[in-house]
């Protein structure tokens, strides 16, 4: 540790008003720190995951680069802390996503917060623990094993009466303990806030309406703007007037380097204004649309990424008694949080403050100090409570316009996108093919598996049934996508890719189960010896009351199953559906998902991740499709861009597979991943008839039952 | 052109000088600083800007503030009394019937607007009324939990 480095936590303990904070760096540094851009260069210790701040009242304060947008994860960390500090959860506050005074961390997503920045929590809060109680055992004059920890006060075990409080401990002190070993943390035995499930932290705030989002903050002078935008992606500005606009009372328009908006004390003024401003664009011609991208994503498909290979293709060809050969599709889908992307910035002494709805607030300030010409020093990212991500609040283009105005102006601006902006400008999960050609010997025991995905991505395409002769290859990874792959941005959508693959995937398995004449829960675990994957079969088949069976039964009524592999977490569902074979309208009727994601923190917070992915997941099963025209985006609205609602909500049973051997696994993205193909084995149990393509529109439903 | 408007704003009088064909939602949120009230669609297909307006639920973004003249207006604000929770927040709370939290002001006012007209509504009658309010979150489950609960317990009144 350099001289310069011990400085600096000095001097930031000193910011922090004296106490005892406790700094961690557990790696692994790829994940976390590859970086740690310019945090040395404000006086702020630039090895550090996460910190601990125990004052001398104390009051405990958790830093977090992460940030909360809905998933849990502020009361889910804080029980992590509390449970090695040895504190109640009531003496913490959590501090989140601000980039003057938190950790840098590399983004919220990925299902990565309980993974990989917990045990960097739990690593700090249990050394701070035995720097408290150290403290303690000076004081009087006892070993530190003859002492216990009870809510954030140290006894001595054999005589209770001498006690002292943690906040009694920090006062006069100020003490910086960096962690540089292997802290020992609680067993699962000695649990006692992991494991619960406490009134979530963030709950009081947002029943009562006093959450604060990024479009709650309000600055005196702050002005609302609106941007110019085009009709459609790739075109460009020929010609514009804005005359009209600047005629109106209280408004300023802005053109200066691409950016045309208009700005107004009011937002329905900006509105208005937006309207008078007359605008021409050059549109290049439509070459895609919504039907035939599917053709253009495979032409322009770049070579691929071999992501698994074993065995020999033609081998297993040879080897198979019988082969099967599917393509599968699904369309461009849109994040739509309920608050679009939304952000205050204000320019003040050369320095930027700029609240944001993101889920990545350090590569915001990267960004906005680049497009601004700022030092990032100079820039401060605050992130409020987000009003949901699901992976389509790591960009943060909204942000950098309002530090661009707020620079061009001299005044705090707020850009607050309109809902088709949100639809304009989402980056959708990306519209995907994927072919595959798999073989089973005369017993049923899987031979091939040949498997190219196009568009979508890697994730969820790993193999875990025991296939000798098998090939993953991925084209056009999103995110690296080449050139004009898509017609617009395309990014992380909840377990992206993982849709898209498990989709295809599990129902192949179930093609070949039906073939073989075999239920298809025996089908997997016949072909199967992942004993995690095992272990959430039969959980959910118990948990459902499954009995065998071989489809279709073709009764309008069917069961599905899926199961697949996300976040480090095993997963598993079943689904019952009714099919209305005149219409095509399916009703799910009940899930019951199984999942083993090791040490379960927050049981509940746990379930409630499992329900939301669940129902969030019918609306890309049934009806969530972007249409669009080359670049033109023509869902503007939720009037035709159809969420899931009240009304097709199943029952849902959750079930654990308790592991507590394994340190905790990912839990905001695995349930949703298998939504498609449970529901579509389901509809083929029903029906006999296989749907392709998502979303399963009636439209298509009824289709695919005419064409069996 | 400016004109005076006076509505019951959360159980207190507010006079405004102001146009009268403003929406009342940024009327609400600018204004008035009430930001509990959510800017959602802008076009009264998703339910996060629901208020009631003298006993029923109304989506504040497609609502002129002329339209509120003398009438009582309960924001999600309004509902928590002496620091009280309302029995609706209370299970929203108790049952996480929430997530990110956005939605979750125009789910709660417009299960307050419902139990207004229908102090007991059935599960049936719970999943209409709430049918085009859009949680993304998909707390669904839990939403309607909650409300069921106050529906049969205390009919949605704070005592």
């Amino acid at each position: 540790m350099s001289e310069a480095t011990h400085l600096d936590r000095r001097e930031f303990v000193k910011a922090l008003g004296g106490g005892i904070v406790v700094f961690v760096n557990l790696g692994p540094v790829t994940l976390f720190n590859s970086r740690a851009p310019n945090a040395f260069q404000r006086g702020y210790p630039e090895d550090i995951n996460a910190y601990l701040h125990i004052a001398q009242d104390g009051r405990v304060t958790l830093f977090s680069g992460k940030i909360e947008m809905g998933q849990g994860v502020m009361t889910s960390l804080t029980q992590m802390a509390a449970e090695d500090l040895g504190v109640a959860l009531d003496a913490f506050h959590t501090i989140m996503g601000d980039t003057e005074t938190c950790p840098w961390d590399m983004g919220t997503f990925g299902s990565m917060t309980t993974r990989f920045f917990g045990p960097a929590v739990r690593a700090a809060a249990a050394q701070a623990r035995l720097v408290l109680t150290d403290l303690a055992a000076g004081r009087f004059g006892v070993p530190r094993d003859s002492l216990t920890v009870e809510n954030g006060v140290v006894y001595v075990t054999a005589d209770r009466s001498r006690r002292v409080t943690y906040g009694e401990l920090a006062r006069g002190q100020e003490i910086t303990h960096m962690v540089d070993e292997k802290a020992v943390l609680r067993a699962v035995e000695e649990f006692s806030v992991m494991g619960s499930s406490p009134p979530r932290l963030d709950g009081y705030e947002k029943v009562t309406g006093a959450a604060q989002y990024a479009g709650d903050v309000r600055i005196p002078g702050m002005l609302y703007a609106r941007v110019l935008r085009p009709p459609a992606h790739g075109a460009t500005l020929t010609r514009v007037d804005t005359s009209s606009a600047e005629g109106l009372p209280g408004v300023t328009v802005v053109n200066e380097a691409g950016i045309v908006a208009v700005l107004s004390p009011d937002p329905e003024t900006a509105e208005q204004a937006l309207q008078q401003v007359k605008a021409d664009f050059d549109v290049p011609e439509a070459t895609v649309d919504t039907e035939s991208i599917f053709e253009h994503i495979v032409r322009v498909a770049p070579a691929p990424n071999v992501s698994e290979a074993g065995g020999d293709l033609a081998t297993g060809r040879s080897q198979s008694a019988r082969t099967f050969s599917a393509t599968y599709y699904n369309s461009y889908v849109a994040h739509a949080p309920i608050e679009p992307h939304t952000a205050v910035a204000e320019i003040q002494n050369g320095k930027a403050t700029v609240w944001s709805s993101t889920q990545a607030p350090f590569s915001q300030q990267s960004t906005i100090a680049r497009e601004i010409g700022f030092a990032e020093a100079d820039v401060r990212v605050i992130t409020p409570y987000v009003g949901g991500g699901y992976g389509g609040k790591v960009g943060g283009l909204q942000a950098v316009e309002a530090a661009r105005l707020a620079k061009i102006t001299g005044k705090p601006v707020q850009v607050a996108w309109t809902r088709a902006e949100e639809f304009f400008y989402d980056s959708f999960r990306p519209a995907a093919v994927i072919e595959i050609e798999s073989g089973m010997d005369a017993t049923g025991n899987i031979t091939l598996w040949d498997y190219q995905v196009y568009g979508a991505g890697s994730r969820g395409s790993d193999v875990f049934y025991d296939i000798p002769h098998r090939s993953v290859r991925v084209y056009g990874e999103w995110g690296r996508a080449p050139q004009g792959m898509h017609p617009f941005d395309v990014g992380a959508w909840r377990a992206p890719a993982a849709n898209s693959n498990r989709f295809a995937a599990e129902q192949q398995i179930d093609v070949m189960a039906a073939a073989a004449g075999m239920d298809t829960l025996e089908f997997r675990l016949k072909n199967t010896t992942d004993e995690r994957m095992v272990s959430v079969l039969k959980a959910v088949a118990e948990a459902y009351g499954w009995e065998s069976a071989v489809t279709p039964r073709r009764t309008g009524r069917g069961r599905g199953l899926a199961c697949g592999i996300d976040a480090e977490t095993h997963v598993a569902l079943i689904a019952d559906v009714t099919v209305d074979r005149d219409t095509g309208v399916v009703k799910v009727d009940r899930v019951v998902c199984a999942q083993d994601m090791g040490i379960v923190v927050n049981p509940d917070g746990a379930r409630m991740q499992m329900e939301g992915c669940i129902a969030m997941g019918l609306g890309y099963v049934f009806s969530e499709e972007i249409r669009f025209q080359g670049g033109a985006i023509q869902d503007v609205n939720f009037g035709t861009y159809e969420l899931a609602r009240f009304s097709q909500m199943p029952r849902i049973d959750t079930v654990f597979v308790s592991n507590d051997e394994l340190p905790p696994k990912g839990g905001g993205e695995p349930a949703i991943i298998n939504m498609g193909a449970v529901v579509a084995n389901a509809i083929f149990d029903a029906t006999g008839a296989r749907v392709y393509r998502l979303p399963m529109t009636p439209e298509r439903v009824l289709e695919a039952i005419r064409s069996t | 052109m400016t004109q005076t408007i006076s509505f019951n704003l959360n159980g207190e009088p507010v006079t405004l000088e102001t146009r009268a064909d403003r929406t009342l939602l940024w009327v609400l949120r600018t204004d008035l600083e009430l930001t509990g009230t959510k800017y959602g669609c802008g076009a009264g297909l998703c339910g996060s800007c629901t208020v009631v307006v003298n006993g029923r639920a109304v989506r504040s973004c497609i609502t002129n503030l002329e339209s509120v003249e003398g009438k009582e207006v309960t924001t999600i604000e309004g509902l928590a009394r002496d620091g009280r929770l309302h029995p609706l927040q209370q299970a929203f709370f108790d049952l996480g019937g929430y997530q990110c939290g956005y939605c979750t002001p125009g789910m709660i006012m417009n299960a307050y607007g419902m139990l207004q007209q229908n102090p007991r509504p059935a599960r049936a009658d719970i999943i209409e009324v709430m049918e085009n309010n859009l949680c993304r979150c998909s707390a669904y489950k839990r939403i309607v939990e909650a409300i069921e609960t106050v529906a049969g317990q205390t009919g949605g009144s704070h005592e």
